[in-house]
């Protein structure tokens, strides 16, 4: 063989340690925001909803509300639960298609036509409701609330009132330190187990995902409750999407509660936490190897 | 070293045998043409060789075992499956930037320069591409890839026939260098014909046929036969005869092309007329009779 030859087996030898593992890891994440994208524009949009709802309140408040018992920090709470409510939906509905939905329009035959590990996709695919939902969650609640300060305070002066009470009562750094640690703790490692429920099913079944991933929990609940009248695995569930008891911290306190109360410590020792890692790593494995042998449906 | 190396490849769906011991080596640089009927396992044996099924069996594709390896196999093979496999969502603009994020083989001006003479735009969505348009979009994406196998498995089904043949043109005159190896499957065998190196006949999950161009072309030989002369033309042991227009046109293998010229006018046989040849003999006999 000649010399230009040479080199040039050996340049291509040598070309794929160019792209490293991460680097497919974040075109990967950027394929999925790409097709999602109402992964992003859902919450944008009710959060948009939210604050229009919250201006029209200000401005015209309910009857009920002009009374000064109601807390000052509630609506931010509210709106807090309102975004997080809705990016939990927006992770059930991602999850249960990630895995589904290209092999049904047969994508799955491009997308392993490309060197990209079935273990890079799914840990992109995962990455989503895990990483990407949790930050996006607490970036849009922090904006939207101090939009929802930006514009009470608005009110209050155009009414000739006072703001300073709105702005150094509320305790708004710690508001978002313990809405960030919730969304970290909770939304992220509490709820892995469930997100990689929802991808493990959704690699597996040929059709009606959603009924795949909520019959077979059903299904065990009636069977414990038939056959040994108890209903663990019912509480387990209930605990499991209630946050968990040892999380110190119930959704309702959490945006007002100061940090020390939240239990951070007794959280990361708890057993049910990692428990749930170790099902959601176990799911994730599976989900995994179906990618490698399901074939488009 | 083989492209492909197959032993006793096996894969079985249920009862139902899609690959039957299949034995393959392909040379490095050859453009081999799959061809067999529906639910012959040629889509099976492709996707085998892609690392997209499990199977039985010995199979080694660039020295590496594509079930195991698929992710770092993909670095040098490439493979169109069907026509409609371009997820819908996606933009021109995107797929170049995710192949050329994901693929280090990916040559993004290279493909900027084959869509520069289509009409598709950078910022149209595959869903409103043509299907024809889809095909040059997925096969501009491939052909900048700098592979040493490229797979394409019925690339042109269901498109009309300026595309099939542009399809082709652009795949022999931009991508084909000699050293690249190519497989192909399709059932417009006449349009991949002058294209192919190499022919493969698959039945039944097994390779009943496996010839070179040259072989081919030097072996099969096509008399049509003057009505007079059948009888004289059928003992020599035609492997096929068939009737056009009220006039016999018998194949021949290995007979010598002097003795057949006395019997009527000579063709080289073609590759859909030597697949039924074999195919139908193997379907009514149902043995190994090509070889």
């Amino acid at each position: 063989m000649n010399a230009p030859a040479m080199s040039s087996v050996e340049s291509q030898a040598t070309m794929p340690a160019l792209i490293p593992a991460s680097r497919r890891l974040y075109w990967s994440v950027r394929r999925e925001l790409w097709e999602n994208r109402w992964l992003y524009l859902a919450p944008f949009a009710v959060a948009a909803l939210f604050l229009v709802a919250f201006l029209i309140s200000a401005i015209h408040p309910p009857r009920h509300m002009r009374v000064a018992s109601t807390p000052l920090g509630q609506p931010y709470t509210i709106a807090a639960l309102f975004m997080m409510g809705t990016t939990f939906m927006v992770a059930v509905f991602y999850c249960l298609d990630a895995l589904y939905g290209e092999r049904r329009d047969r994508s799955i035959l491009f997308w392993k036509s490309l060197p990209v590990s079935d273990l890079t996709t799914v840990l992109a695919k995962a990455s989503i409701p895990l990483v990407f939902l949790p930050l996006l969650t607490f970036a849009i609640i922090v904006v939207t609330q101090l939009i929802m300060m930006v514009l009470s305070s608005a009110v209050m002066l155009a009414r000739g009132q006072n703001v300073s009470t709105l702005w150094t009562q509320l305790p708004f750094f710690q508001m978002s330190l313990g809405l960030l640690f919730h969304l970290v703790a909770i939304h992220s490692l509490w709820y892995a187990p469930i997100y990689c429920w929802l991808l493990l099913v959704s690699g597996w079944a040929r059709r009606a995902p959603f009924l795949w991933a909520v019959l077979p929990p059903i299904a065990i609940e009636v069977v414990e409750k038939i056959a040994f009248n108890t209903s663990h695995f019912a509480a387990m569930l209930g605990n499991r999407f209630g946050g968990g008891e040892s999380a110190g911290f119930t959704e309702g306190r959490m945006a007002m509660a100061p940090l020390a109360h939240l239990g951070l410590g007794s959280f990361f020792i708890s057993p049910g936490l990692w428990i749930g890692l170790a099902v959601a790593a176990a799911f994730l494995a599976v989900a995994v190897r179906l990618r490698r042998y399901r074939e488009p449906i | 070293m083989a492209c492909i190396e197959a032993h006793g490849l096996r894969k079985a769906y249920g009862a139902k045998i899609a690959l039957d011991g299949v034995d393959l080596r392909l040379e490095e640089g050859r453009i081999l043409g799959l061809i067999g009927p529906n639910g012959a396992g040629k889509t099976t044996a492709l996707n085998a060789i892609l690392g997209l099924t499990p199977f039985q069996g010995e199979l080694k594709v660039l020295g590496r075992n594509p079930w195991t390896e698929r992710d770092q196999l993909m670095c040098d093979v490439c493979f169109i499956a069907d026509v409609a496999v371009l997820p819908r969502w996606i933009r021109v603009s995107q797929a170049l930037d995710y192949v050329a994020g994901v693929h280090p083989r990916f040559d993004r001006a290279k493909a900027e320069g084959f869509l520069a003479r289509t009409t598709i735009h950078r910022s149209s969505k595959v869903r409103e591409l043509s299907k024809g348009m889809v095909a040059q979009l997925h096969l501009a994406l491939v052909m900048a890839i700098d592979a040493k196998l490229l797979v394409l498995d019925e690339p042109t089904l269901g498109l009309d026939i300026l595309y099939r043949k542009q399809f082709y043109d652009s795949l022999l005159n931009d991508y084909f260098d000699g050293r690249r190896t190519i497989i192909l499957t399709t059932h417009q065998v006449e349009e991949i014909e002058h294209v192919l190196t190499d022919v493969m006949f698959i039945h039944r999950g097994r390779i009943v046929f496996n010839r070179s161009l040259e072989e081919l072309e030097s072996r099969y030989l096509e008399v049509t036969v003057r009505p007079e002369q059948v009888a004289a033309a059928r003992a020599l042991k035609p492997i096929y005869q068939r009737e056009v227009l009220g006039r016999s046109i018998l194949l021949f293998d290995h007979v010598d092309r002097q003795q057949l010229a006395a019997l009527g006018e000579v063709r080289t046989a073609g590759i859909a007329d030597l697949f039924v040849a074999v195919i139908g003999d193997q379907a009514s006999q149902g043995t190994g009779a090509a070889q």
